[in-house]
Order: structure tokens, then C-alpha cells, then sequence
């Protein structure tokens, strides 16, 4: 992978006059595995399935667990009713996010972006503003390479993995890449796309990964929520003109950096955070106890 | 990292290692078997065995020997699937030594009577590892189609070996060997950047001193 910095991507645009999306997809076409055309055509498949997934959420279906599911349709009620004080377009990004998350937790095919429990976040930002401000499909799958080349630069400087940088490498990351992804479906400049990446992430550094019981499912369904909120207010600023006075490499590096210095009980094993909370931990052994009626006997080898 | 293990895979949730990587390992199991499955003892190991049910792991291990691939709805449902085909499974849970947190062994006989034992692990972003086939260390990926080619342990074996992948034009990007004892059981794991021609593998088969080949491609 070539591109190690989002300064590089940026200069690389402003230097070639090229959008930054065809920057992301040319650098990746290197590697060689396909070329221009089914790249794209896997980017459009990739959009459609989270549209699929968006269209055949099921409002009765819970998780085995019974920790999760029918919250995306409460959230739709509500804002069908004209029950929510954000408004329509705002209403329906929650809704989105919570659906998807639900898909994830009831065992529905999803596309992990960039992991699969922080899957709600992208396609909630994107499915609303698909509706109600029409871009085209095109525009759509450029507005996925802005965010899967973010995501390569997190991946890369920092991390995607909540076992590894807590919460803030999943849905922190997921909430950066849809906040440059809608900034350039919006029209922004590079820089604002840059912007974008950084005041999102700002804003969700440290935020442990707690899943209680282990599972995706609390609070991560209700996180992607957050995330793609999150990801729209920052699109915003940056649209407005607002500025990151921290650069957004720094502020990938300092999410690197906070996750190593995360304890290992609040990066994803269930042993700290909301995991620890007497709740949490009676939901964990409640299921703890279905899970071994579930099993069978232990073998112990050799 | 490539943009499409970004966003990416497409999947059945709810956990690329533990849902989607496991499927993967299922699938593995089916097709170095190379024969149907009707009987699988699956145990779980470390992570897989504490939250295997509520990621969905078991069910997932069930779906891939059935041929499902990592994105299938049906996933959920692989149990009754399985009835439906008969393939009668197990599942229980063991304590591996210096197994990978995310790990299973897989015991597993085909219709035409053919047996393999699997250690497998899940690595994260429905990447897997396959640890142990029949009981001897591998250590591969499934990143790139696989040769994995049980020999007697004589001097020359690896030169004709790859003496005739060469001259087939495959490149090999990574190669690992081992053996028992001198003299004894070894194998060879060779990852390779092409598909492998059948007279190829006949070829392999019926070099001296060749006592099995498999050739595992998860993209065919």
C-alpha cells in the first residue's frame, strides 16, 4: 500500500487536479489483484448489499442473546409519527444505523465497514442521504473510495480492531471514514474531507470497547448510532469552513496511541467498561448458562 | 490492506472472527475432506468455546462443511440444513495446547469413507489460519490456493517437486517443509499465485515417494 498519510492523499489531489477518490481507487488498482472496471463494479455491489441489508431489515427478529433487535423500528415509528425533535433526515440516519446493527447482532448479511460491528455506520450516513438528496450511484461509489481509503490510513497509522484500539478504532474509525465520505458526496474540498476525518474522530478518542457478555451487541448496536451522528455534525463543521487545529495524521496517530495505552480490559474482552457494570455482568452470566446448556461436554486433549 | 478489506467482507453477522472466519474454517474442512461430509465432530476452543453460540460460531462451522459460503443467510439455519442432508455433527468443547484464541478441531469423514482431522483459527476480519491437518503442523493461510503434498523424506523430493511447478509456470510465494523423523513422514505446504491444471496434480500424485497430494483454493 502506498498512501501512509491523509496529507499525502490531499497534496496528491491538489498536485494532480485529480478527485481524491480516483487517487484512492488508482493507488489500490497497483496491486494489481483487478482492474478499474471491477473494482468499481465490487464498490457498487458493496453498496447495493448494504441497501439490500437496509431493505430486508426484519422488525421482529431478536439476537440469541435477546440482547438485541425491533429498536430500528421503534426508532422508524417515531420518526414516521413526527415524534423527534432532529428532524426527518436525522431521524432517519438513527434508524439506519440501529437497522444495520440489528442485522449484524440477528445474524444478516452485512458488509463490514470497516469491521462488522461497526457496520451501521456508513451505510447510515449514506442510504438517508441517497433519498433524500438523490446523488447518483456513481457519486455514491466514489463517496466508498473516500471512505475506504480513510479507513486504509487508519488501518495503517492506527487501527480498525476494537480488540486492539477500543471502541475508537471501530466505531471511532467507521464515523471518521463516513464523515470524509459524506463531505465529498457533498462536494468539499480535500481539505474538508481531511477536516472531517479529524473533528470526528476527536470527538470519539478514548471510548473503550466493553461488549458485555463479549457480543456484538451492547452498546455496540446503539454505538453506531453515535457514530454516524457523529459523523454528520462533522461533515458539517468542516463544510461550514470550520478547521481541525490538530492535523488530521496527528489525530489518527493520537488514536493509535490512546488504544496502546488502553488496558486490556476495556478492548473488547468483555472484562471491563459496561461489560463490568452488575447488569452487564448478570446478563453475561445469564447467558453464560444458556450457552453451556447449548454445549455439549469438554474434552481436554492430551 | 486492500480497499475491499476495508469495506468488506460481505457477511453474515455478527463477528468477522468469530461468524464469518469460522464459515471459512467449515468450508476448509469440506474441501481438503474432497469427499461429502456425513459425520463432523467439531470442539471449540478458548474464545470460540466461551462465546461460540451468541457469535453464532457453531451454527457458522456447521454452514461452511455444508458448502455455505461466508455471506449466506442460511447460516442461521445450518443445523436443520444439516439434517436435511445428513450430515450428522457434534459439537463439544476442548482445551487446545498453544492454540490460537479462536480456535477449533474438527473431526470430520466423508461418504466415500474418507477421514480428516482439522485444527483451525480465526484470526480477525475473516481472515483464518489452518494449524493442523492430520495431525501435522501447517500453518498457512487461505489467502492463496495451497498445495499441501505428504512425501517420504528423501533427498531430491522438494527439487522435483518444484521442478515440475516450474515448468507448469506456477510461482510459489511461500513454502514451508517438515518432517517427522529422517527418513519418515514430512510434508511440504506450498502457497502458490495460480491455479493448479489436474494433469498437474496427477503428475504430483504419482511421483515416487508422493504418498498424498490436496490442493485447497477457496475461490474455486
Amino acid at each position: 500500500m502506498a498512501i501512509h498519510s491523509i496529507a499525502e492523499l490531499v497534496s496528491a489531489a491538489q498536485m494532480t487536479g485529480k478527485p481524491l477518490w480516483q487517487i484512492i481507487r488508482d493507488d489500490d488498482l497497483l496491486e494489481g489483484k483487478y482492474d478499474a472496471k471491477e473494482s468499481t463494479a465490487q464498490m457498487r455491489h458493496l453498496w447495493k448489499t448494504m441497501c439490500s441489508a437496509s431493505d430486508h431489515y426484519n422488525p421482529t427478529l431478536v439476537s440469541k442473546s435477546g440482547l438485541s433487535g425491533k429498536d430500528g423500528a421503534k426508532m422508524q415509528r417515531a420518526v414516521e409519527a413526527g415524534a423527534t425533535i432532529v428532524g426527518n433526515f436525522l431521524g432517519q440516519v438513527m434508524t439506519e444505523a440501529l437497522k444495520m446493527g440489528e442485522n449484524n447482532a440477528c445474524m444478516r448479511r452485512i458488509v463490514a465497514a470497516p469491521t462488522a460491528g461497526s457496520c451501521g455506520v456508513l451505510p447510515a450516513v449514506l442510504i438517508p442521504y441517497f433519498r433524500c438528496y438523490h446523488p447518483t450511484e456513481e457519486q455514491i461509489v466514489e463517496a466508498l473510495y473516500v471512505a475506504a481509503g480513510f479507513g486504509e490510513v487508519l488501518a495503517l497509522r492506527a487501527s480498525i480492531s476494537g480488540a486492539e484500539g477500543g471502541c475508537q478504532a471501530e466505531i471511532g474509525s467507521a464515523s471518521a471514514m463516513a464523515a470524509a465520505a459524506l463531505t465529498a458526496l457533498r462536494g468539499g474540498t480535500p481539505e474538508m474531507m481531511a477536516t472531517a476525518c479529524a473533528l470526528a474522530l476527536k470527538s470519539v478518542l478514548g471510548l473503550v470497547c466493553d461488549p458485555v457478555a463479549g457480543l456484538v451487541e451492547v452498546p455496540c448496536v446503539k454505538r453506531n448510532v453515535m457514530g454516524a451522528v457523529n459523523a454528520i455534525t462533522a461533515s458539517e463543521m468542516a463544510m461550514a469552513g470550520i478547521e481541525s487545529k490538530i492535523p488530521v495524521d496527528e489525530v489518527i496517530d493520537t488514536m493509535g496511541a490512546v488504544g496502546r495505552q488502553l488496558p486490556a480490559c476495556l478492548r473488547e474482552t468483555g472484562e471491563g467498561g459496561l461489560a463490568a457494570s452488575p447488569t452487564g455482568r448478570a446478563q453475561a452470566k445469564a447467558f453464560f448458562e444458556q450457552e453451556s446448556k447449548a454445549n455439549g461436554h469438554t474434552i481436554e486433549q492430551g | 490492506m486492500n480497499l475491499f478489506e476495508i469495506l468488506g467482507p460481505v457477511m453474515v453477522g455478527p463477528s468477522s472472527s468469530h461468524t464469518a472466519g469460522a464459515v471459512k474454517i467449515g468450508l476448509v474442512a469440506r474441501k481438503l475432506l474432497a469427499d461429502l461430509p456425513v459425520k463432523a465432530q467439531i470442539n471449540l476452543h478458548g474464545s470460540f468455546a466461551a462465546t461460540g453460540v451468541g457469535h453464532g460460531t457453531d451454527r457458522a462451522l456447521v454452514a461452511g462443511l455444508l458448502g455455505l459460503q461466508p455471506d449466506d443467510e442460511e447460516i442461521p439455519n445450518s443445523f436443520e440444513l444439516a439434517k436435511e442432508q445428513h450430515l450428522d455433527f457434534t459439537i463439544g468443547t476442548v482445551q487446545l495446547r498453544d492454540a490460537h484464541p479462536n480456535s477449533v478441531w474438527i473431526q470430520v469423514e466423508g461418504k466415500h469413507g474418507k477421514k480428516l482431522e482439522l485444527i483451525a483459527s480465526s484470526l480477525g476480519g475473516g481472515r483464518i489460519c489452518v494449524d493442523e491437518v492430520d495431525g501435522i503442523s501447517t500453518k498457512f493461510t487461505v489467502d492463496y490456493p495451497t498445495l499441501i503434498i505428504r512425501n517420504r523424506d528423501t533427498a531430491g523430493i522438494i527439487a522435483r517437486v518444484t521442478m515440475l511447478l516450474s515448468m507448469e509456470q506456477v510461482n510459489i510465494a511461500s513454502m514451508q517443509v517438515c518432517r517427522e523423523k529422517r527418513g519418515g513422514d514430512a510434508v511440504m505446504v506450498l502457497q502458490i499465485d495460480s491455479t493448479i491444471y489436474p494433469r498437474t496434480m496427477e503428475t504430483l500424485e504419482n511421483m515416487t515417494d508422493i504418498r498424498k497430494v490436496i490442493y485447497l483454493n477457496l475461490n474455486e
